[in-house]
């Protein structure tokens, strides 16, 4: 007796102290998004006068109704779902392409090929700026939505393709070799067989490359100078200058940009919890 | 069906060489077992007739017809996979019919030849499920009926049954055999089993090193081994090897032959092929053709390091001249152990090995079957 009663009380103190941290962790990475649904809501008059406090007294959606209805913003938004969803797209189709090749292929020169893509990565991308507005601007690539994406994309793809190999990687050679003795091409092979299989791998791909393009404010704000090619983290800063740090409505910008965010990881998510080669091999 | 022929065939991997030449006819509606141990090329050799391994060099053709740069796809052949690599994504039937759709199939004939593999391999029930709702035997059948509805030229099999338990790899190779019969399909079947392939094989082909060894019939690989490797790769348990000197009084051997072992005990033998006296060689004796002797007047002294039950018989384990030996036993001996036993082997079937060439030396009159003194 005395034996199971202490490990029950073990075994209590172990996951309540699991749960304690999980739920610490939680907190802390879900504050910040608290704190910008409760400014957004604030009215102006009281954001500063209350004090520090969880609630506003009073909540409003003025907030909301000016940046949608009075600003630029909805036009930013807009250029920020083309970036980054071409982006996304575009990247991961690069990607998956040179993920295979990398992950079933032995050629002549993918150690050099390898070794190159990971010293893309290794530079701060502000030593960049320069020589790729150099490159962009007689090409009239500067403040259009088609250089963003083609920067974008080009920043992207080395790890991307790391990871898409991984997710090859993870899928049995003899699938798509069964694949070619049944009739396949190799490239049927990758499409019919492969491809389905690694859903899971190209939905976090995605993800991953369209919060990058998403939230990227350097080269945005870098090489696009027009209001009509500004994507929304641009657009953010502009309610700096124009409202005099009008937080409420920018926390309210803010909001709002999180929801394509939101959506597309909704939509992808079954994917990404997705073991579909289970039983693919034995088990 | 259709006849495959290896023709000087050779792989390497960069400078590796994996394949050393490789000459192999096998003719239409045959059962070839490639057997070696692990790493020795069975897989690479089986791909390469797959079309899944580029050939170094040399020539594999199907039905005469060279295949070196075809792929898999135009080669006409079925494989069965250790892993079974079956679709994870769809269903038994359509792993099945794969094959048929890619080649525009019509869809009746499709059904009729899937209902009529599945009978076969009592796959009827399982249609419609997922592979991963299979257990391992099951999924192994799926694998094979998803060879067979094809009608392919030839089957080609890689372990098909390492990855299950002793009874259902029992009870499989039986089938495979059994279906090989109902469709006399040409196969080539890789193991490292050498039970399979004694069991399954019309012709066994030995292999070691990237290098084929011996092609025979089962009896005649087990009964008339080439060299030390295949005397002790085929049969379980193993062939026993006691190293010695070649005794005869002249080169023909009429007056007898034996082979001095180290502790000075002489075992008598056929007159050996080429032999020569006080030539190193090794003795090979399975442990049938061991006996021990009821009493100490007659045979080797040997002493009992183990007796191993196995049911039907009792394996002995001893040490003779240094050297541990098997004796296989119909009898139930109840000996202590380290107490000494006296051993005899069957002149007629023992072998002489040259142990530097490690290659038999045949004796000069092979013995008749059934002809004892
Ligand atoms: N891609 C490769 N590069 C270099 N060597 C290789 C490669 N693939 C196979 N080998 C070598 O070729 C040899 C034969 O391999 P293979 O897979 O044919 O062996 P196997 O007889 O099928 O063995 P097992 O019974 O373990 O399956 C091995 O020594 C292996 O190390
Ligand atoms: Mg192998």
């Amino acid at each position: 007796m005395t034996l199971t009663g202490h490990t029950s009380t073990r075994k209590m103190l172990y996951w309540g102290s699991h749960y304690l941290m999980i739920a610490a962790f939680v907190i802390f990475a879900l504050f910040p998004l608290y704190w910008l649904l409760k400014v957004s809501v604030t009215p102006n008059d009281i954001l500063y006068t209350e004090g520090v406090r969880m609630w506003p007294s009073r909540t409003t959606w003025d907030n909301y109704t000016f940046v949608l209805t009075q600003s630029n913003f909805p036009h930013y938004f807009m250029n920020s779902v083309i970036v980054a969803g071409t982006t996304a797209a575009v990247t991961t189709v690069i990607a998956a392409l040179t993920g295979y090749a990398f992950s079933r292929f032995a050629f002549r020169g993918k150690v050099i090929i390898v070794a190159l893509m990971l010293i893309t990565q290794m530079f701060p991308l502000v030593m960049l700026i320069a020589p790729i507005f150099k490159i962009l601007a007689p090409l009239g690539l500067t403040d259009s939505l088609t250089g963003l994406i083609i920067v974008y994309t080009a920043f992207n793809v080395p790890f991307a393709t790391f990871l898409m190999q991984s997710f090859f990687d993870g899928i049995p050679k003899d699938l798509e070799e069964a694949a070619m003795i049944d009739g396949n091409t190799r490239f049927e092979a990758f499409r019919a067989i492969i491809l389905p299989l690694t859903l899971p791998g190209v939905a976090a791909t995605l993800g991953f490359v369209f919060t990058a393009a998403w939230s990227e404010l350097l080269f945005a704000l870098m090489l696009v100078s027009s209001e009509s090619a500004s994507t929304f983290p641009v657009g953010l800063l502009s309610f700096v200058s124009k409202f005099s740090v009008d937080f409420g409505q920018m926390m309210a910008a803010g909001v709002l940009a999180l929801i394509p965010a939101c959506l597309f990881f909704l939509l992808i998510q079954r994917y990404l919890v997705q073991g579909l080669t289970a039983g693919a091999v034995k088990g | 069906m259709a006849s495959i022929e290896i023709a000087n065939a050779r792989k390497s991997y960069g400078a590796v060489d994996v394949l050393h030449g490789i000459d192999l006819d096998i003719s239409d509606g045959e059962f070839i077992v490639l057997v070696g141990p692990s790493g020795c090329g069975k897989s690479t050799l089986l791909r390469m007739i797959a079309g899944l391994e580029d050939i170094t060099s040399g020539d594999i053709s199907i039905a005469g017809n060279v295949v070196n740069d075809l792929q898999p796809k135009d080669r006409d052949i079925a494989m069965v996979f250790q892993s079974y690599a079956l679709y994870p994504h769809m269903s038994v039937a359509e792993n099945m019919s794969y094959a048929l759709t890619l080649r525009k199939t019509a869809k009746e004939k499709i059904a009729d030849a899937i209902t009529n593999v599945a009978d076969i391999l009592g796959l009827s029930a399982l249609l419609e499920r997922r592979p991963k709702a299979l257990s391992g035997g099951q999924r192994q059948r799926v694998a094979m009926g998803r060879a067979i509805v094809r009608k392919p030229q030839a089957f080609l099999f890689d372990e098909p049954l390492s990855n299950l338990d002793a009874r259902l790899r029992e009870q499989m190779r039986t089938e495979i055999r059994k279906l090989h019969r109902r469709l006399g399909a040409t196969s080539v079947y890789v193991t490292h089993d050498q039970i399979e392939a004694m069991t399954m094989a019309d012709r066994i082909v030995a292999m070691h090193d990237g290098i084929i060894q011996q092609v025979g019939s089962p009896v005649e690989i087990y009964d008339h081994p080439a060299n030390i490797f295949v005397a002790s790769f085929i049969g379980s348990p193993a062939m026993n090897f006691l190293e010695g000197t070649y005794e005869t009084k002249d080169d023909n051997g009429a007056d007898g032959a034996g082979i001095r072992l180290s502790d000075g005990s002489l075992v008598a033998v056929l007159p050996a092929r080429g032999a020569t006296n006080n030539q190193a060689v090794t003795l090979g004796a399975r442990p049938e053709h061991i006996t021990i002797a009821p009493d100490a007047n007659s045979g080797l002294a040997a002493r009992i390091d183990l007796i191993e039950p196995m049911g039907l018989s009792t394996l002995v384990h001893a040490t003779l001249a240094g050297k541990p030996i098997k004796i296989f036993t119909m009898d139930r001996p109840d000996y202590a152990v380290d107490s000494t036993i006296h051993v005899s082997f069957d002149m007629e079937k023992v072998h002489v090995f040259d142990t530097k060439s490690e290659l038999r030396l045949p004796p000069v009159i092979e013995p008749h079957p059934g002809h004892r003194d």
